[in-house]
């Protein structure tokens, strides 16, 4: 059975005290304890951000690659070794900013990869300016005027794109977020889990008050179908004086490694190179 | 002899030169066939050129033997370019036009095809008969050749085909009396017909590549299509990425979990790869990545040839860390440096490039089959038997070499850290000066100094008694080695570089020592070379023979060039 000291490392936090950062960290822990698999199985991908430092604040692999393209090199560590399980932390301008095109384009490759987006509603490293998920009319030193573009609408991307896993927690919530994360895990296939993270910093409106105000569990309203399509983009798009944290959609689909053949064999890193016979195709060429 | 198949885009020009490549090849001689595209799926027009030779052949020559058009528009077009003994194979019936004379030859092959039982649609494989005719080959070559060529079509289909063939044929034997584009069968029976892409192709598979991601864009495509006919039987993963800047993230993923990855681009496409190749140096991941150079800038020629991606390989990436940039010359060095490209990303944990150009790419010439030996995989990862013995694993551990040892997650006990921001021996952030130079030691002195160890030597030919040297890189190297042997009295010689980074510059500066004139030779407009031995050697070379319309150098254009250097040269 994993202990949560099998999981600490002792590299020194560099996150604001207060930082809504340190919840998400004690979720994952949490529901990697309760995962059960062993630190070297398990391989965290990042970008850059403060949320992207994450995987260095725990014992597992970790990959801190570059601002924006943790999804990238994530589904391809599962498709190395699809025996690892795969986690991505990221922020909101590294996910749905910079990282764009891949946020769409890897929910339609479906790798069976977990990606926690850290959202803060700002982009903190670099010290305040707005991000895709800032609300509107926000000033920042950039948006002196205030925000003048929509916020994003990522959850409901998510679904819409095909997404068979969308939630969305809180950081002052850790067990109902770690446990989120863990039904993340579980899911086969890619999983969004974003979490409502307050930046102490850089955002002085959507604060701890501000949210613990606002959010209310979806799952706790017995009705509330996360397998129905069209409750759930409803479900998703409600952004205001009530936000739903919880499992928003849920849905059963072939993962990238099902429909390419991987989960029938091997890992590709276990096959065999050193003396690969080509003579067999070089006869084509004859 | 040079034959030209010339018509517009969707004629199946490919088609009838990859035959009659067959056939001559089948007849035991040599072949080096290139193909001239305009980006566009109809119209317009295209050609192929095939050399058949008893010799050896490398490059193309100026001028075509025999000139087979398949539409009108090609007449005027390679009228200028026949030999002057040449001859042009035209449909006049069709083509509603005049030409007459010695230089033609008038076939009405857009007739057989109708008559083969097929419509106008066939008339390339007429004309293929056409042509095989003139040369007085035996029709079974062809039969055989074009039943190969069309193997996954229908079987009346591959019977038209050979029936309009046939009918080309006989034509030919009735009406072309003269031997003199008679071929004589050659003794190069067995060898293999391959173009540069499909030597990388298999370069990697030989290589132990299990994981490829690209996206789509000319001359590399067919890299990635020619792996993913194979993908299936040898447990390759080919993902078709939605950018550029995934492609290689990816493979540079799949890397750090033990497997070995590549990617190729143009250079468009390298050029959004330039963040990645960074992120390489600094995480200390094996990658291999192609760049199959067209002109640019921007969009440049799609399906032209051009190499002024010289300055941008070797420069590319922000910061300093250690690469090694491949620049094969032909098919087989095309296919022996993919191999030896992943075993040097894997030795020294960099990246390794592979810089070819469209016109490498893209040409097919006979090679005899690759020596396997040669051709071996060389591991430098902690295998997953050693791995059981790893404790206190750190991934940027210090070391004399400044190689650290390179284990792969879940295999070890231990976690691995990688990091792109600067980082500790554990792979942990920091902010330390003085790790840092250690961690540039180790990234970038380091490496580099063990790459420039083992850097692949140059070519040298003919340097001693030449009047002038000539001195390329990459898909150059056919064209030098014909113009140089083509030159009365051993007035040529050249030096030819498959490796560009690190810059062989011991070895260049001591051949050049013995040239008494020396000059580049370079599909682009800068003179890159040229100032890249400059730099490397403080040699000034005496000028440089540049091509940049975009069109790759011949044999003949290069001597004549060579000749004019040989006299105004300025040392
Ligand atoms: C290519 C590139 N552009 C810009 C940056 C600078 N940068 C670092 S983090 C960041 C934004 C981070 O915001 P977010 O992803 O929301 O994470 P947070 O810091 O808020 O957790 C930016 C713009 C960078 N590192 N790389
Ligand atoms: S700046 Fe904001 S997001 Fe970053 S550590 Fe501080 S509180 Fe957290």
């Amino acid at each position: 059975m994993a202990d949560v000291k099998d999981f600490i490392s002792n590299d020194p936090i560099a996150w604001c005290p207060g930082c809504g950062d340190f919840g998400i960290l004690n979720a994952l822990k949490a529901a990697l304890v309760k995962l059960g698999r062993k630190p070297k199985d398990i391989v965290i991908a990042s970008g850059i951000g403060q949320a992207a430092k994450l995987p260095h604040y725990i014992k597992c692999n970790c990959i801190n690659g570059l601002h924006g393209r943790s999804l990238s090199y994530a589904s391809a560590v599962k498709i190395a070794n699809r025996e690892l399980t795969v986690l991505v932390t990221t922020g909101d301008g590294d996910c749905y900013g910079e990282g764009g095109n891949h946020f769409i384009h890897n929910i339609r490759r479906n790798t069976d990869i977990t990606v926690i987006v850290h959202n803060n509603q700002i982009y903190a490293l670099t010290k305040g300016q707005a991000s895709p998920s800032t609300d509107e009319g926000y000033v920042t030193k950039v948006q002196t005027q205030g925000v003048i573009s929509e916020p994003i609408r990522a959850l409901e991307m998510a679904i819409v794109l095909g997404a068979g896993f969308v939630a969305r927690g809180y950081s002052a919530d850790m067990e109902h977020l770690s446990w989120l994360i863990l039904e993340g895990i579980e899911h086969k296939g890619f999983s969004l889990v974003e979490v409502l993270q307050p930046c102490v910093s850089f955002n002085k409106k959507n604060t701890y008050e501000w949210y613990s105000k606002r959010i209310y569990k979806a799952n706790d309203d017995p009705a509330y179908d996360p397998g129905n399509y069209v409750a759930a983009l409803q479900k998703a798009s409600e952004w205001g004086d009530r936000i739903p944290i919880g499992i928003i959609y849920k849905a059963e689909k072939a993962s990238y490694e099902e429909k390419s053949g991987l989960n029938k064999r091997p890992p590709l890193v276990e096959e065999k190179i050193d003396d690969i016979d080509i003579t067999g195709i070089l006869k084509e060429y004859a | 002899m040079t034959i030209k198949i010339s018509g517009e885009a969707g004629q199946g020009m490919q088609a009838i030169s990859t035959a009659l490549a067959k056939v001559f090849k089948k007849a035991g001689l040599h072949i080096f066939m290139n193909q001239d595209f305009m980006s566009r799926i109809r119209g317009g027009n295209n050609f192929s050129q095939l050399r058949v030779s008893e010799r050896p052949v490398f490059t193309l020559k100026g001028k075509s033997d025999i000139t087979v058009c398949l539409d009108k528009g090609s007449i005027s077009i390679h009228k200028p370019d026949m030999a002057e003994k040449g001859i042009m194979i035209t449909d006049r019936q069709k083509f509603g036009t005049e030409e007459t004379g010695p230089g033609f030859f008038d076939a009405p092959f857009y007739d057989m095809a109708k008559k083969a039982g097929g419509s106008e649609l066939f008339a390339n494989s007429a004309a293929c008969g056409v042509a095989a005719g003139i040369t007085k080959i035996s029709f079974r070559l062809v039969e055989e050749a074009l039943k190969e060529i069309f193997a996954d079509k229908p079987a009346d289909v591959i019977k038209i085909n050979i029936a309009a063939a046939k009918l080309g044929y006989d034509f030919s034997a009735k009406y072309f009396r003269s031997d003199a584009f008679a071929v004589k069968e050659g003794a190069a029976a067995g060898n293999l017909l391959m173009n540069g892409n499909e030597a990388i192709t298999l370069g990697a598979i030989r290589g132990g590549c299990k994981f490829y991601s690209a996206y789509p864009m000319s001359p590399s495509t067919s890299i990635m299509e020619n792996l993913s006919r194979y993908a299936k039987d040898f447990n390759i993963i080919v993902e078709q990425a939605e950018d550029e800047i995934a492609a290689i993230n990816m493979i540079i993923g799949a890397s750090f979990a033990g497997v070995r990855s590549m990617c190729a681009t143009s250079g468009g496409g390298f050029a959004l790869m330039v963040e990645g190749l960074s992120l390489a140096g600094m995480l200390e991941t094996p990658i291999v990545a192609v760049d199959a150079q067209r002109p640019a800038p921007a969009t440049g020629f799609p399906t032209r040839t051009e190499q002024a991606d010289l300055d941008f390989l070797i420069h590319a990436g922000h910061g300093e860390f250690a690469r090694a940039v491949f620049a094969p010359g032909t098919v087989e060095e095309a296919f022996y440096l993919t191999v030896k490209a992943f075993n040097l990303a894997e030795k020294y944990q960099i990246p390794v490039l592979i810089m070819t150009d469209q016109h490498l790419a893209d040409s097919s010439r006979d090679i005899d089959p690759f020596d396997m030996d040669k051709a071996k995989v060389e591991r430098h990862i902690i295998s997953k038997e050693d791995s059981k013995k790893v404790t206190g694993y750190k991934r940027y551990q210090l070391t004399e070499t400044g190689v650290s040892p390179m284990a792969v997650p879940s295999w070890i006990e231990d976690v691995i850290y990688a990091d792109s921001d600067e980082h500790t021996e554990e792979g942990h952030i920091t902010e330390d000066g003085k790790i840092r130079m250690s961690m540039v030691d180790k990234r970038f002195y380091k490496k580099m100094a063990l790459l420039s160890r083992e850097v692949e030597e140059p070519t040298a030919y003919n340097l001693s008694g030449a009047d002038m040297v000539l001195v390329g890189f990459g898909s150059t190297y056919g064209v030098m080695k014909e113009a140089c042997e083509a030159t009365q009295g051993k007035k040529l010689g050249f030096i030819h570089l498959s490796q560009v980074w690190p810059f062989p510059s011991d070895h260049i500066a001591g051949l050049l020592k013995r040239a008494k004139k020396a000059v580049t030779v370079e599909n682009n407009a800068g003179a890159q070379l040229a100032k890249l031995i400059r730099r490397s050697t403080g040699i000034e070379v005496d000028g440089s023979i540049l091509k940049y319309d975009g069109r790759p150098f011949n044999a003949d254009f290069l001597k004549e060039k060579a000749s004019e250097a040989v006299n105004n040269g300025r040392r």
